[in-house]
């Protein structure tokens, strides 16, 4: 049944050079745990890869429950936590997740350190590597707050006096990030969830790509 | 043996397995997420506490209306609604009606319309019920109105949610 409705498919649109081009490549004997154990550390990106659409996943659907509104964040949080089944499971996974993503996101950066991979031709893409590392780390700053407790709230009034000390233009990246000259309040509270739900995550999937193509047009890197 | 004498090959063992493995996994993933998508259509509807709204001997056969507070829990936020029924006594037989007109919900009152004495009157499209809710042929509503569940207690008339009289 399936096979017909792809045949169907295939015959007028012949998808199947647009999967295979995704799907087929060569898998080097040295990147191969099956050949070398040693090798699973060429793992540890495609790991980050597989916690961040975690992350996309439970994070959409925390949204249905989560308003970022300084009277309702906490109870809406409490509620979907401890009211929702299998809230706390999700939320979860969320929170814990976004450890694990940075520290999968590390153990991969060490490997191509080590491996030399980030050597010419490939310097763009560590230039990109890099710019996910901060978007990352950016995601895991705003989304902190979020819960709007007080462990958050403090967390961020630290993170904006580390910001205000920056020379010359702290004082203005701090309005920036709080949305209000003094405090950190309603507008800090939106203008995260903005930056946590749609910039970062869109900026990030433009990333991906880029650092996908890239792997794809220059191979997987040589052996030691 | 060769390749050929297997009934199951190699490439479809591995097919097999590694579709069964990659579907338990993401199975595993997102069960926790649809199940918290779908709670609110799995959610068991609460018992609504009865409220105290009059006293016996305030009613009479002409329907009044009286108001009804109660709580409602709206997941993370809680309101104090304010409701009114047209309550009047039947007999010995207390009854509550919702004044929410089943055509669309506007609001109707007891002989709000001067030509249409004895009856409920909805502003909205001229819906009109009778003194017991039966709505009248040829107006827009198309059932009766809402009857509260009511019990009567130490000579205080306590109602519960408004159910459908069909
Ligand atoms: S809403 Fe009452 S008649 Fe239409």
């Amino acid at each position: 049944m399936l096979q017909r409705i792809y045949d169907w498919v295939d015959e007028r649109m012949d998808i199947t050079p647009l999967w295979r081009d995704i799907a087929d490549h060569e898998v080097p004997e040295h990147v191969n745990p099956a050949h070398h154990f040693s090798a699973f550390v060429y793992c540890f990106g495609g790991l980050t890869f597989f916690t961040v659409v975690i992350q996309f996943l439970s994070g959409m659907f925390l949204t249905m429950y989560y308003v970022p509104d300084i009277i309702n964040a906490y109870e809406s949080v409490m509620y979907l936590q401890s009211e929702v089944a299998f809230g706390m499971i999700v939320r979860g996974m969320h929170h814990w997740g976004a450890s694990v993503v940075i520290v999968m996101m590390f153990l991969h950066t060490l490997r191509v350190f080590f491996t030399g991979a980030y050597k010419k031709p490939r310097e763009l893409n560590w230039v990109v590597g890099v710019l996910i590392f901060f978007v990352i780390l950016g995601l895991g700053f705003t989304g902190y707050l979020l819960p709007w407790d007080m462990k958050a709230y403090f967390a961020t009034v630290v993170a904006l006096e580390i910001a205000e000390s920056v020379p010359v233009v702290g004082e203005m990246i701090r309005v920036l990030l709080a949305g209000h000259e003094e405090l950190l309040g309603a507008q800090t509270l939106t203008r995260f969830f903005a930056i946590h739900v749609f910039f970062l995550p869109g900026a990030l999937l433009g990333l991906l790509a880029a650092h996908f193509i890239m792997i794809r047009r220059q191979g997987i890197s040589g052996p030691l | 043996m060769s390749e050929k004498e297997h009934n199951v090959s190699r490439r479809q063992f591995l097919t097999y397995t590694l579709t069964g493995v990659g579907g338990f996994m993401a199975a595993g993933m997102l069960m926790p997420m649809v199940r918290m998508a779908v709670d609110p259509v799995l959610e068991v509807g609460a018992e609504g506490d009865m409220v105290a709204v009059a006293d016996l001997d305030e009613l009479t056969e002409e329907p009044q209306s009286f108001p009804l507070n109660f709580e409602q829990d709206d997941g993370w936020y809680e309101a104090e609604i304010e409701e009114t029924a047209w309550i009047y006594l039947d007999g010995d037989d207390v009854v509550a009606l919702s004044p929410e007109c089943t055509h669309l919900g506007c609001t109707v009152n007891w002989e709000a319309n001067e030509d249409e004495p004895e009856r409920f009157f909805c502003p909205c499209h001229f819906g009109l019920f009778e003194r017991d809710g039966t709505n009248v042929p040829n107006t827009p509503p198309t059932e009766p109105l809402h009857r509260y569940e009511h019990e009567v207690r130490d000579g205080t008339v306590y109602l519960g949610r408004p159910q459908p009289q069909v």
